[in-house]
């Protein structure tokens, strides 16, 4: 989290497009809550403005000078993984640069190079 | 000054009486005394008058944070400051965790909470306002685990929210009752959890959400790399391998592993209960501060049949590290493993110091066995060794059912003016000691010391190497200057404030680095300077309150019992705190 606020030159929490929560106590463990790339993304498809489009090989890219602000498209995120910017009133779409995981101790998140076979379109 | 400055003076009172808070801007402080200690002692010295009483409303609890913080790695840790009612003295305690990236990034560099609350009350701590809600129906519930739990399920900002609570240790004013912070990290030392439970506050809740753009971006993301990559490298091993816990095996082998009160050096069961046979046997995750890649924290497993149902199991678990292992563990005589995680359970739930407890029930099993006091007291049999007999004396010390546990929640100076045994009530300016029988140099570092934690000047490690380099001792004055530099120098550490198992990563060269990339300008004896301004205006603090190294009683048992330095003179301790009077004095008086 701290590591994608930083890339966009932040200090802080609430810019990272990358979440950790406990799982109900530290001593249960962790969830990292990430974009997964869905091949056919819900959240493009509710944006009432087609202000996220979708990306070869899956997940999205967010054109913020459509974008309305109306939140759609968390809500239709049920992984949880889209939040609005409180400052911008947009929402925080991770945009798979791998930075995060340079900077991940402990090799729980890595960027993969994945071979997608493209079914639509 | 620099912008970064400006972001880190934002101050939070808190007024517990009136129900009211308000937010100032303390530049002057911040652009002063940087952060952290430096700050939190000149915060101290505005809110708690002389000769105020730790337990009244006159006594106030500060938090800070740093210009690191939450943006280096291993600045992970918040600075409490608040006059001790243990020893009535100006005292100081640390704790990681997510508290200080929470305090950081809910738009502070400090907050001051002042008075008494006339009901139970916990705060929930936002970057723009304050809720004073009633703690009424958590007031009682006496596992600060289960306080924990309950708010987490009603209050904001999950995964980032730090949440800071007593526990029923805390409520009954035991002297040494701590403050758990999230899960298994602690403000332990020195008796903030009792200052809580004073104000009739149940708990603080932090939830962050406030970004701060970086002033030179290119600069900062540079030095940050260099200081990661050393942070995760051979620097900090110990902590991420084994963990403190690896030190069992090596102290007792210098014979400097305190057993059953400090009677010995050696612990002949050390093996059973060392970093390695945790690892081995009980580590079942370890976990991390925010902002930290060392990840330190081990936690064990505690398996366990139900006592009256057979094939009926729970898992719990548990963090540990040397300092239990060795209050609870060795200086108790414990060599059975679940017996002694179960203690660091009991401790951790009720919310206690490990170290003072642990102390504290060695002496009374000393006591116990040489008839100063007698079951009628105890109400269960103290025996070295016996965890059983352990987990119902603590379960007492919260409860205080009789006389006898009121006088022990007291603290063990109290404890042995009360019902003899001074000679082995082990304590410096009535604080319990961290578990180091290393030689002089810890020993006096405790007297002189403000967490009465090991890390105060990492003295054991001073007495370590002249043991292992085969030096002479130092001369009593020359011990002193050098326990003195070490310490000045670790108030930069925290004030920035850094996690002091970071200290061999952090040269000066590189704090002054870090800073310049974030807008300050302090070259490396700057800082050093700084260091020795804020330690003594630290010391200044206790010595107006009438603080002097010379009066301090000194355990008979440390004199007895032979360290790898061999045994400690009288003389050479008395000559050292003489010493140290000395350089109080000057300084005050400059």
């Amino acid at each position: 989290m701290l590591a994608c606020s930083r890339r966009l030159g932040f200090a802080g929490y609430e810019k990272s497009a990358i979440k950790v929560r406990s799982a109900g106590g530290v001593e249960r463990g962790f969830t990292v809550i990430v974009c997964r790339a869905c091949l056919d993304p819900p959240c493009a498809r509710v944006c009432p403005e087609d202000a996220l489009i979708p990306r070869p090989g899956g997940g999205v890219l967010l054109k913020p000078e459509r974008c309305n602000g109306c939140g759609h498209c968390a809500e239709a995120c049920d992984i949880g993984a889209i939040w609005m910017d409180e400052e911008t009133g947009k929402p925080i779409i991770c945009v798979y640069c791998g930075y995060c995981a340079q900077f991940c101790p402990h090799k729980v998140i890595r960027l993969q190079e994945v071979e997608v076979v493209c079914h639509t379109g | 000054m620099s912008y970064w400055v400006r972001t880190l003076s934002r101050v939070l009172y808190v007024d517990l009486a009136r129900k009211r808070y308000w937010v100032e801007d303390r530049e002057d402080l911040f652009s002063r005394w940087l952060g952290g200690i430096g700050v939190a002692a000149q915060l101290y010295k505005e809110e708690v008058p002389r000769g105020a009483d730790p337990l009244s409303p006159e006594n106030a609890i500060i938090f800070a944070v740093g210009p690191l913080t939450g943006v280096f790695p291993m600045a992970s840790k918040t600075v409490a400051v608040f006059k001790s009612p243990l020893n009535g003295y100006f005292a100081e305690s640390h704790a990681g965790g997510r508290s200080a990236l929470a305090i950081r990034f809910a738009g502070y560099g400090a907050i001051v909470i002042r008075g008494v609350s006339e009901r139970p009350v916990y705060l929930v701590i936002e970057h723009d306002r304050v809720r004073f809600r009633d703690a009424s129906a958590l007031w009682g519930v006496r596992s600060a685990e289960t306080v924990g739990r309950i708010l987490r399920e009603i209050t904001p900002g999950a995964g980032m929210r730090s949440i800071l609570r007593i526990g029923g240790a805390g409520e009954k004013l035991v002297r040494y009752a701590m403050v758990m912070v999230e899960t298994f990290r602690h403000f332990g030392r020195m008796g903030l959890g009792a200052v809580f439970g004073s104000k009739k506050l149940k708990a603080i809740v932090v939830a962050p959400e406030k970004v701060y753009r970086f002033p030179d971006m290119r600069r900062y993301r540079d030095i940050y790399k260099k200081i990661y990559d050393l942070a995760k490298g051979p620097k900090t091993k110990k902590y991420h391998d084994l963990g403190t816990a690896e030190n069992v095996l090596v102290l007792n082998a210098i014979g400097a592993l305190p057993t059953k009160n400090f009677s010995s050096g050696r612990f002949d069961a050390a093996e059973e209960i060392s970093g390695e046979a945790l690892v081995e046997n009980v580590l079942a995750r370890r976990v991390a501060c925010s902002a930290c890649p060392v990840a330190c924290i081990h936690l064990a497993a505690i398996r366990e049949e139900y006592e009256d149902e057979r094939f009926m199991y729970k898992t719990e678990f548990i963090s540990y590290d040397y300092e239990p292992i060795y209050a609870l563990g060795t200086n108790l005589g414990v060599r059975d493993r679940f017996g002694l995680l179960k203690l660091f359970k009991a401790v951790e739930d009720w919310g206690l110091d490990a170290i003072s407890t642990g102390v504290i029930l060695a002496w009374a099993t000393e006591a116990l066995e040489r008839g100063l006091i007698t079951k009628s007291e105890t109400l269960v049999d103290l025996k070295w060794g016996d965890w059983r007999g352990y987990m119902a004396a603590i379960e007492n010390i919260v409860s205080q059912p009789n006389e006898f546990y009121k006088v022990l929640a007291m603290g063990v100076e109290e404890a042995a003016r009360r019902y003899g045994g001074e000679d082995f009530a082990m304590a410096f300016n009535r604080i319990e000691p961290a578990g180091y029988l290393t030689g002089p140099l810890f020993f006096i570092s405790l007297a002189i010391g403000f967490r009465h934690s090991h890390l105060d000047s990492g003295a054991y490690s001073l007495d370590q190497k002249i043991f292992s380099l085969g030096e002479r001792l130092p001369s009593p004055r020359e011990a002193v200057q050098r326990i003195i530099e070490e310490e000045a120098w670790r108030q930069i550490l925290t004030s920035l404030v850094l996690c002091l198992f970071a200290r061999g990563v952090y040269d000066e060269n590189l704090v002054s680095e870090a800073l310049r990339s974030l807008g300050y300008d302090y070259s490396p004896e700057d800082l050093k300077r700084l260091g020795r301004e804020i330690y003594f205006e630290k010391q200044r603090l206790k010595w107006e309150e009438g603080f002097r190294a010379s009066g301090l009683r000194i355990p008979r048992r440390i004199i007895e019992t032979p360290t790898p330095l061999g045994r400690i003179s009288r003389e050479y301790l008395e000559e050292a705190l003489k010493e140290f009077d000395n350089i109080i004095k000057r300084s005050s008086s400059m």
